[in-house]
């Protein structure tokens, strides 16, 4: 029977149930592949449970650095017998089966097309630990000691992660070490170790770091000194806020008393989550909540608020699979239409789409500095496969020079010197006015927010004129929103092609990576990776000027295809929709082959009745 | 619309410690209907703010929606004002003073806007134990919506269209009470005596003080059956004794007689006092002032006054332990953690 081998380039899916330890020993697994310099990208896909489910830990391992999901599995572990069976069918042929080899296989499940490597891992913790707990709890270490053998992990390395993750409970060092040579020990008296396929240490990550989209953001907000924080849990992302308690409690602690240099409230629920949001942006301080999908519907009404009242807020949307519930604990990119016209009447928001950790961090310290400098909302949408999975990034760095980008906010210096302050003033022809901060003057500045109609001097009125025209200006505003947020990323072919493909966030690698495929193959197309809402010029030109453009997102809906409808005019008939919404990240060989079927011509074989790109 | 006041002024209207004569806390004409409870309460708010001399600029004012939300713009005219969205003035309130814990908060509300789409952030709001005051207009209906029913209407009490309320209603100084606050008032807007040193008093709490304040609606409820009209609030109303506030500012020269009065120390120094009127009303019991505000409820009766009071309370900021300087006056200097701490980070991600 053939056996696959690859070096550094393989999938690795570890079939666990949860609730069981398993998540720190997989961690480590992933850790060591990265130290020994091999890009890695490792993707929990967990259920909406707290205990004993089926859960899995997918890793890609690729020294070629492709980092979206590859689809296909090359070895599967498999201590989980409840999910044995839909395991032991992902296995791609000539891959390998690692299962705990305690209870025989039973015979339904083997397969003559893949190998077979059976580990006894029940029995040896049963022969080396009394006490359940441990049991259950090494058993996990005990595999990746093992597959340290099978795939030659160098041993060093793992015991070094043992070391700094258990700094400060040594105790505990020498039992975990003990349990990787129990692993390796095994292995390496049963098998041909390594197997074919296997790692090799290059030098493939640099300084990169691996890191949570989540916390990435969080370290954005404590950077860009945000202070308030107003939340209510909900998967994915509650750890936004999580690491933000975190390294504030770290970083924002005042040297002198004691006392926090920040405020974070769990909120009875997302409505009074955004109010204390805009209360506090209201009142001169930066401040921001982290929601997914449901979370954004309850802040609806008041994002309306913040975009006509002109009160700057920050959102983080971490979005998963909707509608409704949907598949809460799956990743989608399917919150665009929700974000970007949330609330009723003719409203829109600024939205920001990172795609890796470091932009998460970048694009995070962006939008406190857009949402007062537009005094408006801005959205950061990221998503479960960005937020909660560890992600290789590049470091993050801030340049100690930056400044926070306070926007027009008058003091009372500037207020002396005024005549009368007029709060939706367009004194500077931008769409921008003026605003101040309560408390400022004592007798000078002060005005009425509302959410009704008012004129420039803030005072309430039904004049139909009044109203259009302050409309009017806030359209101005977003023109010059356009002028503000990141420019899109153009990816060259580097020589003239009529072809197009554009995408944002966790689609990214992905696609990447099929452009890679397709110019091997002959097909070569420009990328356009959007990093924000409302889109500029350059999306305008990027569209007018290729005859077919691929848009690449993970919703059923085509939302960033209808925005780009809507608001380049563009013509629909140019934009091919590829599409992924199954909760699962969108693959490389996903996109490469909508692509492949799409194009007319020698590069593919014309099927009999052209299938719909997204089929 | 609401109109700009002439700014005349009478020459030698008295001003208070810090200058400021009544007008200086005066806002926007009302547009509310002539008669309505809520403009009265408007000025007893800028009465109070005027005696406690506090500068209008240290003020904010925030409230929901509804003829009550209104009124924020009829007084304190040079103080910010945020009108929210509906039931929702406790979040935007919660958040502006975690931003600038030095400021005074008014929070008006009506009783839709509390009772019944806003009771989870009113609740929430108590127990979190903000510093502010959170003052209800309550007129037993949806004034802005033409007169329906809300949550705090009596069971019985007609509607103008002469509609029996059939619904059980909801006593938000009880729930208050129940709830945790340490401020706990109820007063009529047609009483000033009692109003003005009750806001006083609560400005000066130092945490969540609830003033619910009968307040009619002339258009909509003001019809013989409603429980929240002038003719009978005017003649059901009980009240714990006369309250009397004196802000830390005054010499305290008035004595009261021995026994006659029961006094409070606030946190800032000053003085709540509650004159006996023969009844021996306990401010510091939880659980008496929750079977008073009932008891009087089941008798038909309206119990006003200061009903439950504790000044030793610790608000948000302090139990959240924040900085004193307030969180909206930092800067980079503050804030900014800086790149060496960043590599630090990054360091430990490898
Ligand atoms: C989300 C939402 N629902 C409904 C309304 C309509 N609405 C405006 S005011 C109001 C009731 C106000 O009643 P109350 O708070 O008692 O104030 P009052 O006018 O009686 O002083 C309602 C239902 C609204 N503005 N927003
Ligand atoms: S409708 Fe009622 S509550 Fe509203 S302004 Fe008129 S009297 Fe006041
Ligand atoms: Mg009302």
């Amino acid at each position: 029977m053939k056996s696959n081998s690859a070096v550094n380039e393989f999938v690795i899916k570890f079939a666990n149930v949860n609730g069981t330890g398993s998540a720190s020993a997989n961690n480590m697994f992933a850790k060591a592949i990265f130290r020994m310099g091999i890009p890695v990208s490792p993707k929990n896909i967990f259920p909406s449970n707290i205990q004993g489910l089926p859960t899995w830990y997918e890793v890609r391992v690729s020294e070629k650095g492709y980092l979206g999901r590859r689809g296909g599995v090359d070895i599967v572990l498999s201590v989980n017998p409840q999910s044995m069976q839909e395991d032991v069918a992902d296995v791609l042929p000539g891959g390998y089966f690692v299962y705990d080899s305690t209870k025989p296989l039973d015979l339904r499940l083997v397969r003559d097309d893949i190998n077979y490597i059976g580990l006894p891992l029940t029995r040896i913790c049963a022969t080396e630990y009394s006490d359940p707990r441990q049991r259950l709890l090494f058993k996990n270490v005990i595999y990746v000691g093992a597959l340290a053998a099978l795939l030659d992990i160098e041993f060093d390395v793992l015991t070094d992660i043992v070391r700094s993750q258990f700094k400060g409970k040594d105790k505990l060092i020498a039992p975990n070490i003990h349990a990787l040579e129990l692993g390796h020990l095994y292995a390496t008296q049963n098998f041909d170790c390594p197997l074919g396929i296997r790692v090799k240490r290059v030098d493939k990550v640099g300084d990169s770091i691996l890191i949570d989209g989540n916390a990435a953001c969080a370290l954005g907000a404590v950077y860009a000194g945000a202070t308030v924080a107003a939340w209510y849990p909900i998967t994915p992302s509650t750890s936004v806020v999580d690491a933000y308690e975190k390294y504030a409690k770290r970083l924002r602690i005042d040297p002198g008393t004691g006392k926090t240099n920040f405020a974070i409230v769990q909120a009875e629920d997302e409505l009074s989550a955004i109010g204390m949001v805009i209360g506090a942006c209201w009142n001169g301080a930066r401040a921001f909540t982290a929601t997914s999908g449901p979370g954004v519907s309850l802040m609806s009404e008041f994002l309306g608020l913040a975009y006509f009242a002109e009160v700057p807020t920050v959102l983080f949307d971490i979005q998963r699979t909707g509608p409704s519930t949907g598949m809460p604990t799956r990743t989608q990119q399917s919150d665009l239409f929700a974000a970007a016209y949330a609330s009723h009447g003719d409203t829109k928001h600024v939205l920001l789409f990172p795609s890796n950790p470091r932009e998460c961090f970048d694009l995070a310290a962006e939008a406190f500095d857009l949402a007062e400098q537009l005094q408006t909302p801005v959205i950061v949408m990221s998503d479960l496969d960005l937020g909660m999975n560890d992600n290789l990034s590049a470091p993050l760095s801030w340049n100690d020079q930056r400044e926070y980008k306070r926007g027009k906010v008058l003091d009372a210096e500037q207020l002396e010197a005024s005549e009368r302050f007029g709060r939706y003033r367009d004194i500077d022809g931008d769409g921008i006015c003026y605003r101040t901060i309560p408390g400022t003057h004592p007798s000078k500045g002060a005005f009425f927010t509302r959410g009704s109609s008012r004129d420039e001097w803030a005072i309430y009125t039904e004049d139909g004129k009044q109203y259009a025209r302050n409309m009017e200006r806030l359209l101005k505003k977003w023109e010059t929103a356009k002028k503000l947020v990141p420019a899109p990323v153009l990816r060259s072919a580097g020589q003239p092609t009529p072809l197009g493909v554009i995408y944002f966030g966790t689609s990214v690698d992905a696609t990447h990576e099929a452009l890679d495929y397709l110019s091997n193959e002959g097909i070569e197309l420009d990328g356009l990776q959007i990093l924000a809402f409302p889109f500029n010029d350059d999306v305008v030109d990027f569209i007018e000027n290729h005859d077919r453009v691929y848009v690449i997102e993970q919703n059923r809906d085509a939302q960033l295809r209808s925005l780009l409808m809507i608001e380049c005019d563009a013509d629909p008939k140019k934009l091919v929709k590829v599409l992924e919404y199954d909760g699962m990240p969108i693959t490389a060989s996903k996109i490469r082959s909508a692509i492949k079927q799409d194009l007319p011509g020698p590069a593919s074989v014309t099927p009999l009745r052209r299938k719909a790109a997204d089929s | 619309m609401s109109y700009i006041k002439p700014s005349f002024r009478h020459p030698e209207a008295p001003t208070n410690n810090i200058g400021y004569t009544e007008a200086d806390y005066e806002g926007a004409l009302s547009t509310l209907c002539a008669g309505c409870g809520h403009d009265s309460i408007s000025s007893a708010i800028i009465q109070a703010c005027f005696e406690m001399s506090i500068e209008p600029h240290t003020v904010a004012k925030i409230s929901g929606i509804g003829c009550s939300s209104k009124t924020p713009t009829y007084f304190l005219g040079n103080s910010h004002g945020f009108n929210s969205v509906h039931g929702r003035m406790p979040s935007v309130a919660t958040g502006a003073n975690l931003a600038n814990r030095h400021l005074t908060y008014i929070g008006v509300s009506g009783d839709g806007d509390t009772a019944s789409i806003g009771m989870g952030q009113f609740s929430h709001v108590v127990r979190r134990n903000l510093n502010m005051l959170y003052i209800v207009e309550n007129n037993g209906c949806y004034g802005l919506t033409k007169g329906q029913d809300s949550a705090t209407a009596d069971v019985g009490s007609h509607s103008k269209k002469g509609a029996v309320n059939q619904y059980q209603s909801i006593d938000l100084c009880a729930l208050a009470i129940q709830l945790g606050a340490d401020f706990v008032a109820r007063s009529f807007s047609g009483d000033k005596a009692q109003l003005v040193p009750l806001i006083k008093a609560a400005m000066s709490h130092q945490g969540f003080a609830f003033i619910d304040v009968l307040s009619p609606c002339v258009t909509f409820n003001n019809n013989v059956g409603s429980t929240k009209s002038y003719e009978f609030v005017r003649e059901h109303i009980q009240a714990t004794g006369t309250v009397d506030f004196v802000p830390m500012q005054e010499e305290i020269t008035v004595s009261y007689e021995e026994g006659a009065s029961q006094e409070v120390c606030l946190h800032d120094g000053s003085v709540v006092r509650l004159r006996k009127n023969g009844k021996d009303y306990n401010l510091r019991d939880r659980a008496a002032a929750l079977a008073a505000a009932t008891d009087h409820a089941h008798s038909g009766e309206i119990l006003t006054g200061l009903l439950y009071m504790d000044p030793d309370t610790e608000d948000l900021h302090t139990l959240l332990d924040t900085s004193e300087c307030a969180l909206n006056k930092m800067t980079e200097a503050e804030l900014c953690p800086g790149n060496q701490a960043l590599q630090k980070i990054n360091d430990s991600l490898r």
